[in-house]
C-alpha cells in the first residue's frame, strides 16, 4: 500500500536531485520494495509527486529489466546466460533450474515464479563478473562459479527458509529489501563480506609473488607510488 | 621498462576491510585531495591531459582534453557524472573495484569536479550489483563525515556534494547521452550529438561524463606525477596508450580475474599468467574488448593490447575485457547469444538498429539450427552494412562486430552447420562442468 509514509518517502529521493525527476529511478525502486511489483498506485504516486502524468511514468517504469509490472517472489534468481556465462555452463543451469522449480514457462518475459511465491526465476544478461562464471544472482547479489547442483541447493535452501550468502556479500535478504536500499535507503550490511572475490585478487597475487609492482614515483620519499 | 603487472587501483583490494575510510586512509588515501587543492583548477586539467591518461570505458578519449571542453564562461552549472553502468559483455573490471575500494573512486570525483569546477557530483552505478551500491553509499557517507565532501572541503571553501544513483537495468544507459537521459529520469536512450555533454549534458548544461576506472586512475595521477603515469604504456607514431589498466580474463583460462598492467600487454603474457587455457584444449577466438569489439584468433596473441595496436589489427582495445573461448566452442553458438543480447538491449530509437538487429538474430537462428542457406552469410553482412553507421549510438556499430569478425575468421564453420543439418558442437563439452546428467 503507498501510504502517507511512502508518499514521504517518495519525495525524499526527488530531494536529492537538483531537478526532482531525476528521483524517479529509485522512486520507482522503493515502490517495488513496498509493493512487490510496480503498480497503478506506486506509479500514480510517483507521477502526483513529480507533477509528471501516470503515463509518463509507465513510459520509464516499462523501459528498464529491472522493473516488473507482476508480483515478484522472495526471491529474484537471475541465472546469466549471455555467451559466456551460456558456454561456460548457464544454460544448463537455467535449464535445471526451470526444471527443479517447475516454472516452464515465462508468460509476461520477465521471469516466473513458483507456486508457493518464494523464488522468480528469470534469465539475464552480463552481470559484469566474468571472471566467475558461470554467475547466477539472487535479489542482485553475486552467486560466483554456480553448477546446475549448486544452484539447485541454494534455491532448496532458500524455498525452505535457510539461510543463503552471497559469494561477496552478506545473507540474501528479500527482493523487496534489495529494492529499498537501491532506492538509497541504507540497511546496515555494507561491511558484510570480503574485499574482493579470489578472481579479482589473481593479478595482485601473482604481481606479489614476482615482487612485481608500478614504477616508484619520481621523489616519492619511500618509493613506493600511492594509489 | 615497467614490470609485467602494475598493481595501482588493484593494489589494496586484498587489505582488510579495504573498502573502509580507515584502511584507505591508513594507505595515503585523500592524500591526492590536499594536492590536487595546492593546485589551480587548470593546473589539475593540465596534469592530467599531461599524463596521457584515455578514457577506460571503451572508446579511449583524452580525459584532460574532455575536461578542458568545460565551457567555463558557461554561467549554468557545471556537473561530473562518473560512468558505472558496467554492462558491456565480458566487462568486469569497475565493479570489483568499487567493491573493494569506493574511496579511490571518491577521491578521484572530488578532484575532477574541483578541475572542472563542479559542485554537483553522481555516480550512476548499474542496479544490478546490490552490494556494490551499499559499499558506494557507504562510502560517500564516510567522507561527507570525514569532511572530504560537503560544504568548505579540507578548509578550501571548495563544495561538493555527491549522489549514488543506481540504474535500472538498460545496458543503453552506458552509452553517455542515454545515461544521461536515464538520471533525468526519462527512458535511457541517446541524444543527438552535437551538442555534446560538455556543452549541453546532464539539465542542458555542461557535463563530464568519465568511466568509473579513468576517474579512479586519477588520485594515483595527481599522487605520482604525469610522468610516473606516461612512463608505463606504448607510443609509436600512431599515438600513444599510456599508463595502466585493468585486464579482464574471462573463459576457458585455468586463472580467469583481474591483471592490472601497462597498456601494450599482449595476450600471450596475460595467458602464461592465467596459466594456460584449460587443459588439454586450445584458444580459438577471443574478444578484445568486450562483445562489441570484433573478435580475434590465436594469430593475435602478440598484438600489445594498446589502443592503437589492437585497432591496427582490426578491432578496439575497448573496456580490455577479455573473453577467451576453447576450441570446444561453437563460434555461431557464441555469435547468436551476443546478438540476441543487442537486439534486447537496442532501444528503438534509430530503426536501423532496433530492426536490423532483430533480423539478424532470425538468419542466425536458421544458421546455427542447420537450416538456413550459405547465402544467409552474404544477408549478414548486407544486415550489418545497414546497421553500422546508421544509428545515434555505438549499440548498432557493436551488434554487427561479432557477426562480420566470426564471417571473416570462421566461415567455413557456418557452412558446416549447413552440411551437418544442426551444431556440430556438444555444448556441454565447453561446460566447467562437463556433460550434464540428465
Amino acid at each position: 500500500m503507498i501510504t502517507d509514509d511512502v508518499v514521504a518517502e517518495l519525495r525524499e529521493i526527488a530531494a536529492r536531485y537538483p531537478q526532482p525527476r531525476s528521483g524517479l529511478l529509485p522512486m520507482l525502486h522503493l515502490v517495488q520494495s513496498h509493493e512487490g511489483y510496480i503498480s497503478a498506485d506506486g506509479m500514480a504516486a510517483c507521477g502526483d509527486v513529480l507533477g509528471i502524468t501516470p503515463a509518463e511514468v509507465k513510459a520509464v517504469a516499462s523501459f528498464y529489466s529491472m522493473y516488473k509490472h507482476h508480483p515478484v517472489g522472495d526471491y529474484l534468481v537471475g541465472v546469466c546466460t549471455n555467451t559466456l556465462c551460456a558456454v561456460m555452463g548457464g544454460d544448463a543451469i537455467l535449464e535445471r533450474l526451470k526444471d527443479h522449480l517447475e516454472v516452464g514457462t515465462d508468460p509476461h518475459g520477465e521471469g516466473s515464479t513458483t507456486a508457493d511465491g518464494k523464488i522468480t526465476l528469470e534469465h539475464i544478461e552480463c552481470n559484469a563478473a566474468c571472471d566467475y562464471a558461470p554467475v547466477v544472482m539472487v535479489n542482485w547479489e553475486f552467486l560466483d562459479n554456480q553448477t546446475p547442483e549448486s544452484a539447485v541447493q541454494f534455491v532448496d535452501d532458500l524455498r525452505s527458509g535457510r539461510e543463503v550468502s552471497s559469494t561477496r556479500g552478506p545473507k540474501i535478504c528479500t527482493w523487496r529489501q534489495a529494492e529499498r536500499v537501491l532506492a538509497g535507503f541504507d540497511d546496515g550490511l555494507a561491511d558484510e563480506g570480503p574485499s574482493a572475490g579470489p578472481a579479482s585478487l589473481v593479478g595482485l597475487e601473482i604481481a606479489r609473488q614476482n615482487g612485481w609492482a608500478a614504477p616508484a614515483a619520481s621523489g616519492a620519499s619511500d618509493g613506493v607510488p600511492s594509489a | 621498462m615497467p614490470d609485467t603487472l602494475t598493481p595501482v587501483l588493484t593494489a589494496n583490494w586484498a587489505d582488510e576491510r579495504s573498502w573502509t575510510l580507515d584502511a584507505y586512509t591508513r594507505r595515503g588515501g585523500y592524500a591526492a585531495l590536499d594536492k590536487a587543492f595546492a593546485m589551480s583548477p587548470d593546473d589539475v586539467i593540465e596534469l592530467v591531459k599531461a599524463s596521457g591518461l584515455r578514457g577506460r570505458g571503451g572508446a579511449g578519449f583524452p580525459t584532460g582534453t574532455k575536461w578542458s571542453f568545460i565551457p567555463q564562461d558557461n554561467p549554468r552549472p557545471k556537473y561530473l557524472v562518473v560512468n558505472a553502468d558496467e554492462s558491456e559483455p565480458g566487462t568486469c573490471k569497475d565493479i570489483p573495484m568499487m567493491m573493494a575500494t569506493p574511496h579511490t573512486l571518491i577521491e578521484g570525483v572530488i578532484i575532477a569536479s574541483y578541475a572542472i569546477r563542479s559542485h554537483t557530483a553522481f555516480i550512476y552505478v548499474r542496479g544490478e550489483v546490490l552490494h556494490v551500491i551499499r559499499r558506494l553509499q557507504n562510502a560517500v557517507r564516510e567522507a561527507y563525515a570525514a569532511g572530504h565532501l560537503g560544504q568548505n572541503i579540507h578548509g578550501t571553501g571548495y563544495d561538493l556534494d555527491l549522489v549514488v544513483h543506481a540504474g535500472a537495468g538498460a545496458y543503453i544507459c552506458g552509452e553517455e547521452t542515454a545515461l544521461l537521459d536515464s538520471l533525468e529520469g526519462y527512458r535511457g536512450q541517446p541524444r543527438l550529438r552535437p551538442p555534446f555533454p560538455a556543452v549541453a549534458g546532464l539539465y542542458a548544461s555542461p557535463t563530464v561524463v568519465n568511466n568509473a576506472e579513468s576517474i579512479a586512475s586519477v588520485p594515483s595521477i595527481v599522487n605520482n606525477g604525469a610522468a610516473w603515469f606516461a612512463s608505463m604504456g606504448t607510443e609509436s607514431e600512431k599515438g600513444k596508450s599510456a599508463g595502466f589498466g585493468i585486464f579482464s580474463l574471462s573463459g576457458h583460462v585455468k586463472r580467469p580475474g583481474q591483471y592490472e598492467a601497462p597498456l601494450g600487454i599482449t595476450l600471450r603474457e596475460l595467458i602464461d599468467l592465467a596459466g594456460g587455457i584449460r587443459e588439454g584444449h586450445e584458444l580459438k577466438f577471443w574478444t578484445p574488448g568486450g562483445s562489441s569489439t570484433p573478435i580475434f584468433t590465436a594469430a593475435q596473441l602478440d598484438t600489445p593490447l594498446d589502443f592503437e595496436s589492437v585497432a591496427a589489427a582490426g578491432s578496439m582495445l575497448g573496456t580490455r575485457a577479455l573473453q577467451i573461448f576453447d576450441d570446444t566452442t561453437c563460434v555461431v553458438r557464441a555469435v547468436l547469444r551476443w546478438t540476441e543480447f543487442y537486439a534486447h538491449e537496442s532501444c528503438g530509437k534509430c530503426t536501423p538498429c532496433r530492426e536490423g538487429t532483430g533480423w539478424m538474430v532470425q538468419v542466425l537462428q536458421h544458421l546455427e539450427a542447420g537450416t538456413g542457406r550459405e547465402q544467409d552469410l552474404a544477408l549478414l553482412l548486407d544486415q550489418c552494412d545497414n546497421i553500422l553507421g546508421k544509428a545515434f549510438c555505438a549499440l548498432g556499430d557493436g551488434a554487427t562486430s561479432p557477426v562480420t569478425s566470426s564471417i571473416q575468421y570462421f566461415r567455413a564453420e557456418y557452412l558446416a552447420h549447413l552440411t551437418n543439418g544442426g551444431c556440430p558442437f556438444d555444448p556441454a563439452a565447453s561446460t566447467l562442468f562437463g556433460a550434464v546428467p540428465a
